[in-house]
């Protein structure tokens, strides 16, 4: 029989990483402050009086050196988990992760293996100030070597950020932060699909909507609105970034017709960009309308109180949809 | 400022420019480890001092031929190399930038790893693990935090400090004068001093990155440059193989006792180009190769060795050594098959990756449409 607990996004990393440790003891977590106070999401939250300082400690405030020494640390035999604290703070370590992180094991041919997951708190709407609130992914699903995946939900925290401990590759573990008080059931005993997998989570039959991360529940939520007005959307969740599961969503878009893809991220050379490339080469003649993506603009993430504005909305979301369903 | 404004009056030498050996008083516990070497050691690190620059000759005369696609010479730095290698462990970690290859000979590497790498026909492809030397860090800086996340498992392992000499272990890794201007070098030496690890950073300063003097890199002497960090440093004449032998031999042993991480500069000098690529000749004066070609690292070790009674017939065979290595290097770099296209979408993932399997499969297909002569 199933066990389901009710929690949060951020409980459920906490509890899912906690289970990683126990299963394996040479799992490491290190970041900046992830220790006494937990990170300052609490995300790493009473890690520290569980498993002591051997396993969970802070780090300088030197993001290169966060990867540069996981790297070092994979080639001991660890397998760290990193947290780089906000998403506008990864750059210090844009080399490791791409020069080297994501190389190593193609340079070694694969002698050396690389466990190194980094957790990266992403996204906007939480009225903060510059460099908080940014979503980053698309400069590193750009490169090959890495696995970049992305839980909308506590199930999917729990279980994804195991599978990503448990993976011999580098994995970016990208977390929706204005998401991580979402509460929802965590089913303890069975692990759902595969981390890369991505879920049909609303069936429907006018358009599709794909969307991924923070996004996903405002996408819910258009849907809701969407079908008070008679129109029928399937939403998907992509949930995992690189590799993108095309087969879910030609599946889904064959059915449709149409397709919009919803992100918090710019969309010039997005994610949402390489969605809407690859269904016109698989779905062409399925296709009813052109792809759209809804996403943020191509400009600087602005000051807390324009980032309503900025950010794409249910609203957003269903004027995309309007556009394609007058093809 | 010029290189000589950043010698250190206590750099540690033990055989002057002109082959005479001695250990003066403050050097002491150096010298220690130079006691315990026996003639056969000296002779070792001769031959291989040798067989070094001869593998770097024909590596450039190999690039020239259009056979490499760059070499990194290193003539000049076979002391620093070759004695900083044997000061390391049989069993110690070792984190190379992409100019070792002396270091490289020390600990057994196939010299043909390293021609591939230049050749073009893999990025490395050697198994560290096995080897204990690591891959060539190309990123200038990136492998000092590899080798200090090494040391920090070290750590925690409780392979340091146990009393137990054979089980003990160490890191040391190397760069240039010019890599210490990267910013991963200073969060290496920090995260170093602040996890006590057994390491040491090998710094051969060779004067030059590229067209760029040291000078240009740095205002203090480059031994200092971990002292903020708390990490200690020494400067040892580069040129003097006894010296770092001894020096990294003593630090690496202080490392795995569990006394923490050393800075070691190497002063030496780069006779040759950055790369043969690259042309020496537009930014500086011949007078200050020449000089230090006066100081020659392998010159000054054959007088060492000759008025200690070594005779012709030893470095009769040590050229004899190095025309066949010379030899086997050329005809193994001749004999390299051209890596086949499917290597390319190996080993990027540990794990099948659905973009990497479907482009694979693509080429195939596409190289498999070809029309008959069109290949």
């Amino acid at each position: 029989m199933n066990t389901f607990v009710e929690m949060s996004i951020s409980k459920a990393i906490n509890a899912g990483l906690a289970k990683a440790m126990r299963e394996n003891d040479k799992v490491l977590v290190f970041g900046e402050d992830v220790a006494e106070l937990g990170g300052v999401f609490r995300v790493t939250e009473g890690l520290l009086a569980e498993f002591g300082p051997k396993r969970i400690f802070n780090s300088p405030i030197a993001e290169s050196g966060i990867i540069g020494t996981a790297i070092g640390l994979a080639m001991r035999g660890y397998s760290s988990v990193t947290e780089i604290q906000f998403d506008g703070f990864i750059f210090p370590a844009f080399n490791q992760i791409t020069t080297q992180l994501a190389k190593i094991q193609n340079r070694s041919e694969g002698f050396l293996k690389m466990p190194v997951v980094i957790r990266v708190p992403y996204g906007g709407g939480i009225g903060a100030i510059e460099h908080h609130s940014e979503s980053p992914e698309a400069y590193f699903a750009h490169t090959s070597g890495l696995r970049i995946i992305t839980p909308s939900n506590p199930n999917d925290a729990y279980w994804m950020i195991q599978q990503a401990v448990a993976s011999t590759d580098p994995v970016m573990f990208f977390e929706p932060k204005r998401r991580y008080w979402q509460k929802g059931p965590v089913n303890l005993e069975t692990p759902p699909i595969d981390m890369h997998a991505a879920r049909v989570l609303r069936e429907g039959t006018n358009a599709t909507v794909v969307c991924y991360g923070p996004m996903v529940t405002t996408a819910l939520q258009a849907a809701e609105v969407a079908a008070e007005e008679g129109i029928s959307l399937e939403v998907i969740d992509l949930r995992s970034i690189s590799p993108i599961d095309f087969g879910a969503i030609v599946e889904s878009v064959k059915k449709t017709g149409r397709l919009v893809v919803a992100q918090e991220a710019s969309n010039f050379v997005s994610v949402g960009s390489e969605i809407a490339a690859k269904v016109h080469e698989l779905a062409f003649y399925h296709l009813e309308a052109p792809v759209l993506r809804v996403g943020s603009f191509d400009v600087p993430y602005p000051p807390a109180k324009l980032e309503e504005q900025f950010l794409p909305d249910a609203d957003r979301i269903l004027d995309a949809v309007d556009r394609v369903l007058a093809y | 400022m010029t290189s000589e404004d950043f010698k250190s009056a206590s750099m540690v030498q033990m055989l002057s420019v002109e082959g005479d050996f001695s250990i003066p008083e403050q050097f002491a516990e150096y010298g220690a480890y130079i006691e315990k070497l026996t003639n056969e050691d000296f002779l070792k690190f001769y031959r291989d001092m040798a067989t070094m620059r001869r593998f770097d000759g024909e590596a450039t005369a190999l690039q020239r031929q259009g056979q490499l696609g760059l070499w990194a010479p290193a003539v000049g730095q076979e002391a620093a190399q070759i004695g900083s290698g044997y000061g390391v462990g049989p069993n110690d970690h070792i984190f190379p930038s992409y100019r070792e290859h002396g270091v490289a000979i020390t600990h057994g590497i196939d010299l043909m790893s390293i021609i591939k790498i230049m050749r073009g026909v893999n990025h490395g492809g050697w198994n560290p693990d096995e080897t204990r030397f690591h891959l060539y860090a190309i990123v200038l800086g990136t492998q000092t935090l590899h080798a200090t996340g090494y040391a920090m498992g070290l750590n925690f392992d409780g392979k340091v400090g146990t009393g137990n000499k054979a089980e003990d272990l160490a890191v040391i890794t190397y760069f240039g004068d010019g890599a210490t201007a990267e910013g991963d070098v200073s969060e290496a030496l920090l995260f170093a001093a602040i996890n006590q690890t057994p390491q040491v950073f090998f710094c051969q300063n060779n004067q030059w990155a590229i067209s760029s003097n040291v000078s240009r890199q740095t205002r203090v002497p480059l031994y200092l440059r971990g002292t903020g960090f708390g990490v200690p440093g020494v400067q040892v004449d580069g040129n003097d193989v006894l010296a770092c032998y001894a020096v990294t031999a003593k630090h690496m042993d202080d490392a795995r006792a569990g006394l923490g991480p050393t800075m070691i500069e190497a002063m030496t000098y780069r006779i040759g180009a950055h790369t043969t690529s690259d042309d020496p000749t537009k930014y500086r004066d011949n007078s200050e190769v020449e000089s230090w070609k006066a100081r020659d690292p392998l010159l000054r070790f054959e007088k060492f060795l000759r008025s200690r009674g070594v005779g012709q017939d030893f470095f009769d065979e040590c050229d004899a050594i190095g025309d066949k290595i010379s030899a086997e290097i050329r005809e193994a770099t001749f004999a390299l098959a051209s890596p086949p296209v499917e290597n390319i979408f190996q080993h990027v993932y540990s794990q099948p990756h659905p973009t990497i399997v479907e482009q694979y499969a693509w080429l195939k297909d596409y190289e498999a449409s070809y029309g008959e002569g069109e290949k």
